[in-house]
């Protein structure tokens, strides 16, 4: 009987060497994926117990992990709640449990998570010494370009103007650098509301925000693209000057009206709505400075559709160039367009469609000499003991037009804020350019969008603004205009940060 | 016997086994250091301190473990050293685990678990007092397979029978519960061994050759028809996949090993995949076992019946193990459901790891390896068969049950040999491992006179011609 005996002791070798392949398959091949599903609760919870690293503007979190007496270990809490929503964005537990979810909305929290939870490579050295050391592995921190003061007085500007239900945005950026120093979108939610440890309580404010027609989670600043209208009348003038077809100070075709071409009657007819144009030419400064339709309308055709769009998309439109906040939308010039489009395309309608970044981009681009920089939000990641690990190095987008266009741009915009529609945003001596803008919404029913786009100071930018008004209850329609409304709160902007 | 005739003129016979009670006691001290260390490293990870019991404890579980050793070395001198301290060990740390978890579930079990030791351990001790010449069991070959079917049909008698998470196979008595499937697996090697021993011949020569196997004779098919009936009756009445493949897998074994015909293990093999096959079209407790396991996700979480539930979160609890483990007290092994019986080894993988699930499985690979190592020396056909049995059930049990937790195979409910918390299933695997002793210490003696061996087996084949 030996035989079979050990026929079977080989084929009972086989049954364990099976099951200890098996188990090996389970616990050592599969173990990251499945420690990465976002159902498993052991590694979820494991993950929403650790600190997160603390999210900094200035020297202040603006989001930091602080110890918690629950069943979980730390509570993720916003400082300044309302006024960073839209940047800082939110942690909890659903957060924990979705990982890398490509496409849910991600803000710091989500873009920078790997850090933030310490299991960004980067943080390799200091993991190692919390494993040798025995102490509880901490996130890096990651401190953001805003500046609190440029933030503060955006948010105050903005909701000073629009009210807790109104529906606007605004960006700021650093011309030299690309550096994002203000971000504010309205209406805004709380985002400690979302990063309770009560997940009933989560859940019943998602729903609410969810519900809302007025979106709060919607972040207008990148995620919101409508048309610019006059603001877009800087990439007209950029165009018609890089091309060679006029100079700043040429005179440039105006006049009270402008018939579209291909077009009859009141559809296709243009006009200043009493601004003065002259009669049927204009200096450029004055048709800037006046923010005159027919002239842009004529400068758009002379330039032709396809060096209009050659020209936006250097300035980024029809692009993705911003990393730190996901998703976007892209700003957009029509890919083709006839005669009369085209002359819509000027003034900033027809399907010209941009996001208050794009249009800070593109001042800012005139402001730092022609150079578009790529915008960023993380300005350095540190360590959990606030040591630097890595800062951003600027990062050139494209060179959107020469310097000696982007100087004679620059003079047309100071005059605009000096003698014509921009005048809100002067401030007393400083150099201020700015460009306002009033765009049709297209929709009877809906009033039209205010924009205001500046930089200051005219000889040495440090900020370039953008200012966007999609919605602000409780004004007339007939008073909506960018100059009036958006200026005030460019200029508080632009003093904040140059006063700092 | 063929067995006896055929190993008198083997010259290996000269070689005489040492006793080696020595190294038994020295292993047996290691096993408890793991027992006794897991049980203070549950305190420590768990609670944050020795346990303030450790001595109590440590003092009766050394106490139970050394009065094995004695009896042994009193009553079966030759036998296997390494069986008592890897079972020791097993014993050991499945008590640590279950601690573990009654300290986060806020149960009591391990407290009963030392009780049901305790009991395993007296009748260990009993068996190798009682029985000195396991060849007295051939008198009870038709008693214990009428006792095993007995057992077998008790759960599902009205009254005493119990329904628990779908499998019909506890009974229950007032307030103490019985799995009779885990005795009757001792019973059933015991009626198996027995038999087959007599009838071996006859299940092995007549037949006729088809495709190069030797197949058997049909009226010979009566036995393993019996057989599958009684196995696919567990299956289909008391929806225990687990034990039906038990039964069957080791009844065919036992066959191959007595006859040493492959052609049984084709037809039995046949007979079990042709069975199982029907079940799973006619039965939907079948199907869903099956379906959970090839794809446990889709029955996980919300929106699905979490069929699954239990499956997956043990998959990442063992996952979430890794290599070394989390420690005791680092997982969350109280996550799957009856974490302490079936699932046991999740929770070892969790917070024991890799590391140690290899090394619960190579201890439960060396008691199979002792016991075929005590059927292969065995001198006679019954000890050889029913060492080979014993080792079996160990085998398949382990591979069913372990293989089911880990995801090689549909999951089926047994328990994890000493490991598991129940008191049935340790108790009759304490007597197994006596059985194994038992087998292994005659195995292991020196050879008597052969007048002696001959005159032994005559009055063995006399006792069992007058059973008949």
């Amino acid at each position: 009987m030996n035989k079979p005996i050990r026929t079977i002791s080989v084929a009972f070798l086989v049954l364990f060497l099976a099951l200890m392949a098996n188990v090996t398959y389970l616990q050592y091949w599969r173990a990251d994926s499945l420690g990465d599903d976002g159902r498993n609760r052991r590694a979820v919870d494991a993950a929403f117990s650790q600190p997160r690293g603390a999210i900094l503007v200035g020297r202040e979190p603006v989001a930091e992990s602080v110890p918690s007496d629950d069943r979980f270990e730390y509570q993720r809490t916003y400082s300044q709640p309302l006024a960073y929503a839209h940047v800082t964005g939110w942690y909890n537990y659903f957060n924990a449990q979705s990982g890398a979810c490509s496409t849910c909305q991600r803000r710091i929290e989500q873009t920078q998570d790997d850090l933030l939870s310490g299991d960004d490579d980067r943080l390799f050295v200091t993991r190692l010494v919390d494993l040798l050391s025995g102490e509880t592995s901490e996130g890096g921190n990651v401190a953001l370009t805003l500046d609190p003061a440029a933030q503060r007085a955006a948010f105050d500007g903005l909701r000073a103007v629009l009210g807790p239900e109104g529906q606007g945005a605004v960006v700021a950026l650093e011309p030299r650098t690309g550096k994002v120093l203000a971000m504010v979108s309205l209406p805004t939610f709380d985002p400690n509301r979302l990063a309770s440890h009560d997940l009933t309580e989560v859940s019943a404010a998602g729903d609410e925000f969810d519900a809302d027609p007025a979106q709060p989670l919607l972040n207008r600043a990148i995620q919101t693209t409508l048309p610019p209208g006059s603001t877009f009348k800087v990439v007209t003038a950029a165009a018609a000057i890089e091309n060679g077809l006029y100079e700043e100070g040429d005179d440039v075709p105006g006049g009270p009206t402008f018939q579209l071409p291909q077009t009859t009657g009141d559809t296709g007819l243009i006009d200043n709505q009493g601004r003065s144009c002259g009669a049927t030419t204009v200096s450029f400064t004055q048709a800037m400075a006046n923010s005159c339709n027919t002239t842009f309308a004529r400068l758009a055709i002379e330039v032709g559709a396809e060096r209009m769009r050659e020209q936006a998309e250097l300035f980024g439109f029809n692009q993705q160039y911003f990393e730190d906040l996901l998703p976007q939308a892209t700003s957009r010039f029509p890919e083709e367009a006839n005669e009369p489009q085209t002359g819509q395309t000027g003034i900033g309608q027809f399907d010209v469609a941009a996001t208050p970044l794009q249009m800070a981009m593109v001042v800012a681009g005139i402001a730092n000499g022609g150079t578009v920089m790529k915008p960023y939000l993380v300005d350095e990641v540190q360590s959990p003991e606030f040591e630097q690990i890595e800062q951003t190095d600027p990062e050139a987008l494209s060179d959107a037009v020469s310097s000696s266009t982007a100087s004679q741009l620059t003079d047309l915009l100071v005059a605009t804020v000096d003698e014509g529609t921009a005048s809100p945003a002067a401030i007393p001596g400083v150099q201020v350019a700015g460009k306002t803008g009033t765009a049709q919404s297209g929709q009877d029913d809906v009033p039209p969008y205010a924009w205001f786009v500046s930089f200051a100071p005219a000889d040495d930018p440090e900020v370039a603004v953008a200012v966007m008004i999609q919605e602000a209850p409780g004004i007339e329609r007939g008073e909506i205009a960018g100059g009036l409304l958006g200026g005030p709160i460019a200029k508080a902007i632009m003093e904040a940060v140059i006063n700092r | 016997m063929s067995g006896v005739s055929q190993t008198t003129g083997n010259p290996i016979l000269g070689f005489v086994h040492r006793r080696r009670r020595g190294a038994e006691l020295f292993l047996l001290v290691l096993a408890l250091a793991v027992g006794i260390g897991a049980y203070a490293a549950v305190g420590v990870g768990v609670e944050g301190a020795v346990p303030t019991d450790l001595i109590g404890y440590g003092g009766w579980l050394a106490a139970l473990v050394v009065g094995a050793h004695v009896v042994v070395r009193l009553v079966a001198p030759y036998a296997d050293p390494v069986l008592l301290p890897v079972v020791a060990a097993l014993n050991g740390l499945g008590l640590a685990v279950i601690h573990r978890l009654d300290l986060t579930e806020d149960t009591g079990f391990a407290a009963q678990q030392l009780v049901w030791m305790t009991i395993g351990v007296g009748l260990f001790v009993g068996t190798l007092v009682l029985l000195r010449d396991h060849r007295v069991l051939t008198r009870f070959t038709y008693t214990s397979g009428l006792a095993a079917i007995v057992l077998l049909l008790m759960p599902m008698l009205p009254l005493i029978g119990n329904e628990v998470r779908g499998a019909r196979i506890w009974v229950r008595l007032g307030p103490v519960g019985m799995q009779p499937g885990e005795v009757a697996k001792v019973l059933l090697v015991i009626a198996f061994a027995g038999y087959l021993v007599l009838h071996r011949d006859a299940l092995a020569l007549a037949g006729r050759r088809l495709l190069l196997v030797d197949l058997p004779r049909g009226r010979d098919l009566g036995p393993i028809l019996g057989m599958w009936l009684i196995s696919l009756g567990i299956l289909v009445f008391q929806r225990d996949l687990g034990s039906s493949l038990l039964f069957f897998g080791l009844f065919l074994f036992m066959l191959y090993v007595a006859t040493e015909r492959a052609g049984w293990l084709v037809v039995g093999g046949g007979l079990f995949l042709g069975g199982a096959l029907v079940a799973w079209q006619l039965f939907s407790h079948v199907q869903t076992r099956v379906n959970v396991w090839l794809n446990p996700f889709d029955y996980y979480g919300p929106g699905t019946n979490d069929t699954a539930f239990q499956p997956v979160e043990a998959t990442f609890g063992m996952a979430w193990g890794g290599l070394l483990g989390r420690g005791f007290g680092g997982g969350d092994p109280g996550r799957v459901p009856f974490a302490e019986s079936d699932f046991i080894m999740a929770a070892i993988g969790e917070e024991l790891g890799l590391t140690g699930m290899m090394a619960v499985l190579v201890l439960y690979g060396l008691i199979v390896e002792r016991g075929l190592r005590a059927a292969l020396i065995s001198r006679d056909g019954f000890g050889k068969l029913l060492a080979t049995g014993l080792a079996s059930v160990f085998a398949l049990q382990v591979f069913v049950v372990i293989g089911g937790v880990t995801g090689l195979i549909p999951l089926t409910g047994l328990t994890t040999p000493f490991l598991s918390y129940g008191g049935s299933s340790l108790v009759a695997n304490w007597v197994i491992i006596a059985l194994l002793l038992r087998v292994s210490d005659l195995a292991r003696r020196p050879v008597p006179e052969l007048t002696a061996a001959d005159d032994a087996g005559d009055q063995d084949t006399q006792v069992i011609r007058v059973a008949r």
